[in-house]
């Protein structure tokens, strides 16, 4: 049952991102891509990210796309214009594109165990079974609850990210607004 | 500072011995004093005179009191005096140390006091001159180097010394280096030391890598663990080198030819560094290092060759020379010859021996020599002449002039022709039965004895010439001149007095047992050549043969002398200025045989030709300039270009260039 | 419930979203559709994070929330260059736009 919701899902999601690239109308293109976000966000909440995905819809759907709409409609670029590139181009990108797939596809295959085996291999890790106790999110997940799961990295380990990350927040917006800002 | 932390001998030093550092920085001081006044009081000539040489008298007293000192603590081991670290580098640990034993005793006694000699005698000479300051300055710096030369403990900082003299050599001889010659003969004397210098470095590399240190202690320590190296090729190679760096620093064959030349300093520097001191650097080396060499047998064999060649070939060359001071450079290089003879022969101590009495003489020879040319050259000054004062054919006569020149300069004449008694016979005696007597054991040291014998009466032959043309028969120096012609200020007689009477007795300090000496100074320096001693001992001859070779020797000196007095007394000479140009072997005697030009042909000239064609043309020019810079100019523009090309400021090419980038950095890393 | 679920097909929609992002980028001239394909990849990435947050722990799921900050950080400022730069050419075709070069 989960994993029939979870490949219409994966369906939906790749669908929508093939239609991004190829609608015309930007806003077309940004629609596509909203139904991508709330794909992605009902497979995190399969994946046990439920957090996550609450975050996606709010982020994502509900702030950038909707920045982006507002830009499409702002410059009024609604009308349909052909702006893919010539031949040329799209063989070129085809090929490059298709490479990039074809070698990420590769982990296809991937489960836990294989990882462990894989990253085991690798010069750091001592001792992939103690590494990898399958399911680590979940079971912290549920020992706390999943904010306090989550606040706790946040806030302790990565408080530092954390506020440069807040600093820059500051900065894009300081930016943005000198950017758009015809006379300030 | 703690002057010395420890000493090798297990007394600690005393008194005196501690203060050893003063020896050089005393002359170290007269240097930056001399050198100050020099750049910003040129004209204080009286500050000078009182400093050039009271710095050297005050070193000479330190040395003496050193001396005394070790006369009655009389060390079988050298006192070593570590005044701070100066490499250390892994496991090579290179301390700046001084070692006082009785060898440096010697030379620092007779670089201090015929230092000082010739230091008082400079300010009489050099006093009018305007670089006065400058000249006290260098010389003061010279006499500093010469002591690190001869108090090192170690190579390398014995090589500090050995640099440092050649440096102020090659700034004293171009002292007045407004001539092109002066400047040139500086320079060919640094160079062709350069030559020899490669020799020694080479040495010493060779010696840090078999016997793992460079300190004389450690060295004859290692040499004397290992008896079974004795004879083999690494010792060989090593003093083979080794004697290189003392024939370019003690003007051997091959590399004598800068001596010679050297002559265009000052007159003092001639007799200070170019006859007493800096030249003799090559023949205490050897001491220094007899335990090597007294195992190298060949070498040993090699240097008494070189010796009694270069004594043999020299004194050949100043038979007809006319610059007074040239007989006097190949009279050195021809004395140079008897102590490498004497050293290569096992004959250390009369190697040393030999060292300090031509010391006397031969200083006293050249600061005689200084006085007429002082005399000569005022006389032409006042009449406005131009004619050559160092050329003896306009000598003559001078006697009258200078009395007590004449008198002192035939006393060192004695000495050097060895007249017996005085003090150059008894060395060059000793050298010449030490030669003798390692015949009985290689028959070729009976070739260098008669080498040196025939040199001997050689130089008899041209001291008696320099004498005869440059103070007896009639005076040619001119009319006009005649009556300028005086004898030297006391300022510059009373080192002469002093150096003569030194030549006079100075064969004291060794006196053979033949003569009911003690054979004084052998024992003295027995500490540093017992090692030696120990792979090979000189068996000196005795009774019917000691006596022989004795009279072989005054009579071969006293035959040089006639010789030479009746063969210029008798020839009619006339001034430089109408003698004609000689002719035949004389002219090639004249010309020293045409060594410099063959030099200059053989050596010189296709290295020059390498350089300019091969070097410069092919090398620099074509791989350098050519290749290497225009070519790396060429290819950053050519990739410039190439950049310029891809930064069409389309992002799409950028986008698609760093994709393909990641793309083949994805294919490196999971492959 | 088995612990970890859709390890290999979740990382494998992650590289195929990737990949239309970036043929996105590279077909594409609309400078606001590039954005929107930037978009698209840091969300394949978004993706793997969750992914293998099941296996090495919460994590994963940090990171994502300094991706989503960044990526919204990147969507103000970008947007706001593309008005800005709309506003001088009338235009936001990339082939119009080459002022990067020097």
């Amino acid at each position: 049952m989960e994993s029939v919701v979870f490949y219409i899902f994966a369906t939906a999601a790749v669908l929508g991102g093939v239609m991004c690239i190829l609608q015309r109308s930007p806003v077309a293109s940004a629609l596509w891509l909203m139904s991508t976000m709330f794909s992605l966000a009902a497979l995190y909440v399969l994946l046990g990210a439920e957090l996550i995905g609450a975050f996606q819809v709010l982020v994502y759907v509900g702030a950038v796309l909707v920045l982006f709409l507002f830009v499409v409609m702002l410059l009024n670029l609604g009308q349909r214009s052909n702006d893919l590139r010539g031949p040329s181009g799209i063989a070129a990108a085809l090929v490059i594109a298709g490479l990039l797939g074809i070698e990420l596809l590769a982990v296809w295959r991937y489960t836990p165990s294989r990882l462990a085996a894989e990253v085991a291999q690798g010069p750091a890790m001592l001792d992939a079974s103690a590494a990898f106790p399958a399911g680590q999110a979940m079971r912290q997940a549920a020992a706390h609850n999943v904010v306090q799961s989550v606040a706790e990295p946040l806030f302790r380990t990565y408080l530092i990210p954390f506020e440069i990350t807040s600093v820059l927040l500051l900065a894009a917006l300081v930016g943005a607004v000198v950017l758009a800002k015809r006379r300030i | 500072m703690t002057l010395f932390q420890e000493t090798a001998a297990a007394a600690p030093a005393p008194g005196a011995i501690g203060l050893a550092w003063l020896l050089l920085a005393l002359p170290m001081a007269g240097f930056v004093i001399n050198g100050a006044l020099s750049i910003w009081r040129p004209r204080a000539k009286g500050a000078v005179s009182v400093v050039g040489p009271a710095v050297l008298i005050a070193s000479f007293a330190v040395a003496v009191a050193i001396v005394l000192q070790l006369w009655q603590a009389s060390p079988e081991a050298p006192y070593i005096l570590r005044l701070w670290t100066w490499l250390p580098v892994d496991t090579l640990r290179i301390e700046f140390a001084l070692q006082i034993d009785q060898l440096a005793a010697v030379m620092m006694l007779v670089i201090t006091g015929v230092g000082s000699l010739i230091h008082i005698f400079s300010v009489g000479y050099m006093r009018t001159d305007d670089g006065y300051a400058r000249y006290f300055a260098y010389l003061n710096l010279f006499v500093a180097f010469m002591l690190v030369l001869v108090l090192g403990s170690s190579m390398p900082v014995m090589f500090i010394g050995w640099e440092g003299v050649g440096l102020c050599s090659y700034l004293l001889i171009g002292f007045w280096f407004n001539d092109k010659a002066n400047a040139d003969a500086g320079k060919k004397a640094f160079i062709v030391n350069r030559i020899g210098d490669v020799g020694f470095l080479v040495a010493m590399f060779a010696t840090w890598q078999v016997a793992g240190t460079l300190d004389f202690a450690g060295v004859t320590a290692w040499a004397s663990a290992h008896p079974e190296l004795a004879g083999s090729g690494v010792i060989t190679a090593i003093t083979l080198f080794m004697f290189l760096g003392c024939t370019g620093k003690s003007a051997q064959i091959p590399l004598y030819v800068w001596l010679p030349d050297a002559m265009a300093g000052p007159t003092p520097v001639s007799a200070l560094i170019h006859a007493a001191t800096m030249v003799t650097a090559g023949v205490y080396l050897v001491v220094r290092t007899s335990v090597l060499f007294s195992m190298a047998p060949l070498t040993s064999t090699v240097v008494a060759g070189i010796g009694a060649l270069t004594a043999l070939f020299a004194a050949t060359i100043g038979l007809r020379q006319y610059d007074i001071k040239k007989v006097l450079a190949y009279s050195t290089v021809s004395q140079l010859g008897y102590m490498f003879l004497g050293v290569g022969t096992g004959a250390y101590a009369a190697g040393v021996f030999h060292l300090v009495t031509h010391a006397f003489f031969k200083a006293l020879l050249f600061l005689g020599a200084g006085s007429v040319i002082h005399a000569m050259h005022h006389a032409y000054h006042a009449t406005h002449s131009h004619d050559d004062a160092q050329d003896m054919r306009n000598m003559g006569g001078l006697r009258r002039a200078m009395p007590w020149t004449f008198a002192l300069m035939g006393i060192a004449t004695l000495a050097i022709a060895g007249f017996p008694g005085l003090s150059g016979f008894f060395s060059k005696d000793e050298i010449l039965a030490g030669a003798f007597a390692r015949g009985g054991e290689q028959p070729i040291y009976y070739l260098f004895y008669g080498m040196g014998l025939l040199a001997a009466l050689l130089t008899a032959f041209y001291m008696a010439r320099l004498m005869t043309m440059t103070f007896l028969g009639p005076n040619r120096t001119g009319e006009a001149e005649r009556a300028h012609l005086h004898e030297a200020p006391w300022i510059m007689i009373g080192p002469l007095v002093v150096l003569g009477i030194l030549s006079l007795v100075g064969g004291a300090i060794n006196l053979p047992p033949l003569v009911g000496g003690g054979a004084g100074l052998e024992h003295w320096l027995e500490p540093v050549t017992a090692p030696a001693a120990r792979f090979f001992r000189l068996e000196e001859p005795h009774g019917s043969t000691e006596l022989f070779l004795v009279g072989a020797a005054v009579a071969i000196g006293l035959l040089g002398l006639a010789w030479g007095y009746l063969a210029s007394s008798r020839r009619a000479i006339v001034p430089a200025r109408e003698a004609a140009p000689e002719t035949g072997f004389w002219r090639a005697v004249y010309h020293k045989y045409y060594v410099d030009e063959l030099y200059d042909a053989v050596i010189v000239r296709p290295l020059l030709w390498i350089s300019r064609v091969l070097l410069w043309g092919v090398v620099d020019k074509g791989l350098v300039d050519g290749a290497a810079v225009n070519g790396s100019a060429r290819l950053s523009r050519g990739l410039g270009w190439i950049g310029s090309r891809l930064q069409t400021g389309q992002v799409g090419v950028y986008v698609v260039l760093f994709l393909v980038g990641a793309l083949w950095v994805l294919r490196v890393v999971v492959g | 419930m088995e612990p970890t679920r859709f390890l290999g097909p979740s990382l494998a929609l992650s590289a195929i979203l990737f990949t239309l992002g970036v043929a996105g980028v590279l077909l594409r001239r609309n400078a606001i559709i590039l954005f929107m394909c930037v978009e698209l990849m840091l969300n394949a990435v978004n993706l793997t994070f969750v992914a293998l947050a099941q296996v090495y722990g919460v994590e994963g799921w940090v990171m994502v929330f300094f991706v989503m900050t960044v990526a919204a950080a990147e969507a103000a400022v970008g947007l706001a260059i593309i008005l800005a730069i709309f506003r001088h050419r009338q235009s936001v075709d990339l082939a119009n736009i080459n002022l990067l070069q020097g």
